[in-house]
């Protein structure tokens, strides 16, 4: 029993990777990956012994952190973008820094469905059935956020006009 | 050139394509370097999230997001073997009082089963405060309550205070008290003023959003203790909390 206490807790630094990454804030991600503890110690019995932990992890972090972009409501809804606004001016020869900068930048103007399937998959290298699992949708889904959410990335780095992202449910 | 599809471009980007399929892929990107760029490119967005964040999994993890101190799920089937022998006192206990809960008694373990999931699931703040300052605890709650409030002490039992809060209850101020065994294992006791109903009663036993409680009305207060506990442990503490608080 207290063994799988400890299986939980060898998963935290991914939590918390993946919940930084998702928030872009040390504090806010340590909330997020603290709500997730809790429901999964409370919880803990509902977990199916064989099956994937982290995946099961990563499912319960999911839906905390909906509810709390849905709590957060008008203040974070995600509005088609000006496109305009957001081209970020890149130079030519860049520093890694500043690539680095952008991504998170860039990261932080996708809405979250987008990115939690980009960090799932490009950070926390998850199946993409696995991602389907966690987020609870079809596995259409995962791959076409992936495919707009990637080529939103690459063209706001690249200092392109990016496609607007339409809510694909 | 046979078609290679979007889908399989992002496989081969995230290690996740078919092995047959990968020499297809290289041919199609060889072919493509337009397609060959944007590829490169969503490889290097993963790369960066790895150098962004890797660096977070290093990280001592902080305190607050340890063990806790409890442990969440119920492990006492060996309760099961006494539960038993306590189903005919349980049964004797009950029949001491009127079939029907009155309303007013009703909702005594019903707010009880909720505060006692909602606290007792706390891992940083289970209680306001702790048992190391219990007569400040018992105090404070007694007035707040305008009662004579008591911790009642489960130790025979294993479990020891950790503290209390004060609570809104449905007709004024309730005060909880938190025990802990050394497992984790969590129950609270619930006390609130009785305004409606104040004759004394037999215990009652009802189960509450997964929670066991046996509550009972001893003069002007109502009490409710809580676990998720076999009932005829929980039945154990009851009497015990009852035989303290009433002498």
């Amino acid at each position: 029993m207290w063994n799988s206490e400890r299986l939980i807790e060898e998963q935290i630094p991914r939590l918390r990777r993946y919940a930084r990454a998702l928030t872009s804030d040390a504090v806010r991600a340590d909330d997020l990956v603290q709500d997730t503890l809790e429901r999964a110690w409370s919880k803990f019995s509902l977990w199916r012994r064989g099956s994937d932990l982290r995946a099961w992890l990563f499912t319960i972090m999911h839906n905390v952190y909906v509810n709390q972009v849905t709590a957060a409501g008008a203040r974070h809804e995600w509005l088609p973008l000006d496109d305009d606004a957001l081209e970020v001016p890149v130079e030519a020869d860049q520093e890694r820094a500043l690539e680095m900068r952008d991504l998170v930048s860039a990261l932080n103007q996708l809405p979250p469905d987008y990115r939690e399937v980009l960090l799932l998959v490009g950070l926390e290298e998850l199946r993409y059935e696995e991602v389907a699992k966690v987020m609870n949708v079809p596995i259409g889904t995962v791959m076409s956020r992936l495919s707009r959410g990637r080529e939103r990335l690459r063209r706001l780095m690249a200092g392109e006009a990016a496609p607007v992202l339409r809510r694909v449910k | 050139m046979n078609d290679v599809t979007e889908q399989e471009l992002h496989a081969y980007v995230d290690g996740q394509l078919d092995a047959s399929r990968r020499g297809a892929v290289e041919a199609y990107l060889a072919a493509n370097p337009h397609t060959a760029e944007k590829i490169a490119a969503y490889r290097r967005q993963g790369e960066t999230l790895h150098a962004l964040f890797d660096p977070a999994l290093d990280e001592p993890v902080p305190a607050r997001l340890r063990k806790p101190a409890r442990s969440a799920w119920p492990v006492l089937r060996y309760a099961a073997m006494v539960g038993w022998l306590a189903v005919g006192l349980v049964a004797g206990w009950l029949a001491r009082g009127p079939a029907v809960a009155p309303l007013a008694l009703a909702s005594l373990p019903q707010q009880a089963s909720i505060a006692h999931v909602v606290y007792s699931a706390e891992v940083l703040h289970p209680v306001e405060v702790g048992a190391d300052q219990e007569p400040h605890l018992v105090k404070w709650l007694s007035k707040r309550l305008g009662a004579d409030v008591r911790a009642p002490d489960l130790n025979p039992l294993g479990f020891q205070l950790v503290g209390g809060r004060l609570l809104p209850g449905a007709t004024g101020p309730a005060a909880q008290f938190m025990y802990q065994d050394a497992r984790g294992q969590r129950l609270t006791l619930y006390v609130r003023t009785q305004t409606a109903d104040t004759r004394e009663t037999a215990f009652r036993y009802e189960k509450n959003n997964g929670v066991s409680v046996f509550y009972w009305v001893d003069g002007p207060l109502g009490y409710a203790l809580s676990g998720e506990l076999d009932r005829s442990r929980l039945l154990d503490a009851a009497k015990l909390v009852y035989r303290q608080l009433d002498s």
